[in-house]
């Protein structure tokens, strides 16, 4: 347990910097968008105060944006405004007007009527009965509402890092990409802790006499504007091309480390979800970005692929891998799995992969139609010999492997098929095969070796500079260890690779990564 | 000085106040009588535009306040309200000076005048920057009335003023309500269902059913005089008080005076207030002084008595 708290501190202090800028950035974040909330919000609860008719419109279509999923409303946002700071702001900030709207709303329908009316019959104008007694009275419970959405936004803006729009997420959504507990810790606690700090604040504010809280509302504006320009400070660097890398791209030594470690490579860039990194390049919001070298989005957005020409991004060429009990308890499974092998190459997958995820067709008819035309399809036998469990990890191309798998089963073999698709990441789909939950799933050889096996630096310098060395490498260790088995390379190589627009690839003349890091060092 | 012209408010289908009219002279108390419901408060509210009339008009000074901006026109008319209204979160230094800021009068006039109003309504300055709710409920009744004075205003409206106050305090304001030389510079609405209060501050009373004026007059009118039998059992319940209280001892000779335990008797003394006064002790009488000062004759229990019958049966024979 020490260690750990050791650990933990040691990683805080080794990124503080990093710490520090997101932080802020999480506090502008935070603050950009409440005081862009309590602008619209305020007005807005004070008018259906004074219409009641559209109170119910308004606080309803506020409610019905509160129960979308963040995760979906930032994707809303992105055909709309792009990636960054943006459309996150926006995000956020529809998030925090329900409570401030409707606190409003409440606040100033709760004032006493008998005071309305007396401050009505002295000769009040209705500018001056609600600055001096509507908004004055109703003070506690509007500041209860923006308390309530202060929380709620401090909460919901680790996730726009999802979008590029930085904050403490992209230590959170790292970490977990990574299975870095300490990275996880170092974005969680500062965002806890940050939740609980302004929630004590506004509690004090909220909890003085209502002679105080008029002058506390006068200096709140100005604090809120202080903490919403943090957001300016971290964002004032740039460079003559933007790069967006995946939360898990960032930390890994075969990514942005080795990138900047091996090449040089001096970039802005941006920490971004996988889910919109491809469109964003295509949008021309990004000019580099980390991705797959099979993703079918590859083709759809007219994107290439940068040569590695120094080889930091080690092979990664998918191999079913099974469990040996498994393997004794399914004697024909072995020879039905390796029907695929050496069937598939990089441009194959590529384009199977654009199937699903640009053309949106079933992965099940991706599977059957290659299967088809490869002369291996073969009708279901009706299994009744048991049944073998496939599981796959949550993106597309797994999919259409896993139901290849499930079809040359049925088809070749008298086992019935159940699957478990959309295991997360890696270390989930490992974990669900090695406590038996699942027979079998298809891996790729770099990240059994960086991920899973994660052998001494020496080790790994050694075996990933080829494609055999890898894979013999991570077949023995994985028997040895857990007694699972690498069955033969389906054939294409899924690895990391940094890639490009066509035409601006082509316009600059950048076509290996080096080539990259010469041109951003020209001035 | 207030003329209500032919007002009516309906309130969709329900004609809360039906075509009514009356007036208030100058320096009078109008008391606007009747049980919840009957339009009263409606009546009052139009008069500061806190409700618009359907029909009708209402002048003041013989100015059609219906043509004048309204806050302008509340600024000038004092209201006081049942439950007060005061601002809770101002004291009671800031709850009086509210008008006279509106006004825009400077700091010293405001301070000035409201210490003034505080003296005047026995409450100390120590509650300047008290907040309403330390204060009892006959405070802050007293702080709600000079909220209403402190401008001067000639017309003061009064929304049900003692409604919520228990009978030992409200007995205790009634006194120095009618003591307070400020009201009597003002002319004044106030509506109540009490029928005392009516009869005890009111110098003319109106009484309203159904949005309708029953019967407007001096209280003797509506006691003596009931246009109907409405009228009449609207005050059944405490007639007997109601009529010691309007009737006055027989007058004492031209420029005499009254007097009793050694003191003379106020003008104004009802009968209920003499009765009140007697210890019915042996000998015990009320003496009648000549200008000069010389005893000319006593009234004793029989004699009060007398004046009551008398008084009743004149009534009845007109």
């Amino acid at each position: 347990m020490n260690d750990q708290q050791q650990t933990l501190w040691q990683f805080m202090q080794e990124q503080s910097d990093k710490l520090l800028t997101q932080t802020l950035e999480h506090i502008g974040l935070t603050f950009i968008s409440l005081f862009l909330a309590v602008l619209v919000g305020l007005p807005l609860g004070i008018l259906i105060a004074r219409k009641r008719k559209l109170s119910g419109s308004v606080l309803g279509i506020a409610g019905i944006l509160q129960t979308i999923p963040s995760i979906a409303l930032l994707g809303f946002m992105i055909p709309l405004l792009g990636i960054g700071p943006k459309p996150a702001i926006v995000a956020l900030l529809l998030y925090a007007l329900l409570p401030i709207i409707r606190n409003t709303y409440t606040g100033i329908t709760g004032v006493d009527a008998a005071v309305k009316e007396a401050a009505t019959a002295m000769g009040m104008s209705q500018w001056q009965i609600l600055s001096k007694v509507e908004l004055p009275l109703a003070m506690p419970v509007i500041l209860a509402g923006i308390r309530t959405a202060t929380v709620i936004t401090v909460g919901v803006a680790t996730l726009a890092s999802y979008i590029a729009a930085g904050g403490l997420g992209e230590f959170i959504f790292g970490g977990i990409s990574l299975n870095n507990t300490n990275m996880i810790l170092a974005g969680a606690i500062p965002a806890a802790l940050l939740a609980i700090i302004f929630d004590f604040l506004l509690s004090r504010v909220q909890n003085l006499n209502l002679k105080k809280i008029n002058t506390a509302t006068k200096v709140l504006p100005l604090i809120l504007i202080v903490l919403a320009s943090f957001y300016l400070i971290p964002s004032a660097y740039g460079s003559k091309l933007t790069a967006g890398f995946t939360p898990e791209f960032m930390g890994r030594q075969d990514g942005n480390l080795g990138l900047k470690s091996k090449y040089g490579l001096k970039i802005h860039t941006i920490v971004i979800s996988d889910a919109v990194m491809y469109k964003a390049a295509y949008e021309k919001q990004l000019d580099v970005i980390s991705g797959y070298s099979t993703d079918g989005r590859l083709k759809a957005y007219g994107l290439v692929v940068l040569k590695d020409d120094k080889g930091i991004f080690p092979p990664y060429y998918a191999a079913p891998i099974v469990r040996e009990e498994s393997l004794k308890q399914f004697p024909e499974l072995e020879q039905t799995l390796n029907l695929l092998s050496g069937k598939i190459n990089d441009t194959v997958m590529t384009e199977l992969n654009y199937r699903t995820d640009y053309l949106h067709e079933s992965p099940e008819r991706v599977a059957k139609d290659f299967l088809v035309s490869q002369n291996l399809w073969k009708p279901e036998r009706g299994g009744k010999d048991g049944v073998v469990r496939i599981g796959s990890k949550i993106f597309g191309e797994q999919y259409i492997l896993a139901n290849m798998y499930s079809m040359l089963i049925k088809g070749y073999t008298d086992y019935d098929v159940s699957t478990k698709t959309g295991l997360g990441g890696t270390k989930i789909c490992f974990d669900a095969l090695t406590n038996n939950q699942i027979d079998f799933y298809p891996e790729y050889t770099g990240t059994g070796l960086l991920v899973i096996l994660q052998p001494p630096t020496k080790t790994i310098n050694l075996v990933e500079a080829s494609k055999e060395k890898t894979y013999n490498y991570d077949k023995q260790e994985f028997e040895s260890r857990y007694h699972i088995k690498w069955l033969q390379p389906i054939g294409f190589n899924n690895a990391y690779a940094l890639m490009m627009r066509q035409k601006q690839a082509k316009d600059l003349n950048v076509r290996t990564i080096t080539d990259l890091k010469n041109y951003l060092e020209r001035k | 000085m207030i003329k209500v012209e032919h007002l009516s408010k309906h309130f969709g289908k329900v004609k809360a106040v039906d075509d009514i009219s009356f007036e208030v002279a100058e320096h009078e108390t109008l008391v606007l009588l009747g049980t919840s419901g009957c339009g009263k408060t409606t009546t009052l509210k139009m008069i500061n535009r806190l409700i618009e009339p359907t029909h009708g008009k209402i002048f003041i000074s013989n100015k059609n306040i219906l043509e004048q901006q309204a806050e302008i026109l509340r600024r000038g008319i004092g209201y006081v309200l049942q439950n007060n209204g005061l601002f809770p979160h101002y004291t009671v230094g800031e709850n009086i000076a509210i008008v006279p800021q509106l006004l825009k009068w400077d700091v010293k006039k405001i301070q000035h005048r409201v210490s003034e109003l505080l003296e005047k309504l026995h409450l100390s300055n120590d509650y300047l920057n008290v907040y309403p709710n330390e204060l009892s409920g006959g405070q802050q009744q007293r702080v709600g009335l000079a909220r209403a004075l402190v401008a001067n205003p000639p017309v003061l409206l009064m929304d049900e003023p003692f409604g919520a106050l228990d009978n030992v305090t409200k007995a205790k304001i009634h006194g120095e309500f009618k003591a307070l030389d400020e009201l009597k510079r003002k002319t004044i609405i106030m509506v109540t269902h009490d029928v005392q209060e009516a009869f005890e501050l009111g110098d003319r009373i109106c009484l309203m059913d159904a949005g309708k004026i029953v019967q407007t007059g001096v209280p003797t009118e509506l006691l003596f005089k009931p246009k109907n039998n409405f009228v009449r059992d609207f005050l059944n319940e405490q007639r007997l008080e109601l009529e010691f209280k309007a009737i006055k001892p027989p007058p004492p000779p031209e420029g005499g005076t009254f007097e009793l335990h050694g003191k003379a008797l106020p003008s104004d003394a009802s009968l209920w207030w003499v009765l009140e006064q007697l210890k019915f002790t042996e000998g015990e009488s009320i003496f009648i002084f000549d200008p000069q000062h010389k005893k000319v004759g006593e009234l004793r229990f029989e004699e009060l008595m007398s004046a009551f019958y008398q008084y009743k049966k004149e009534q009845a024979d007109e």
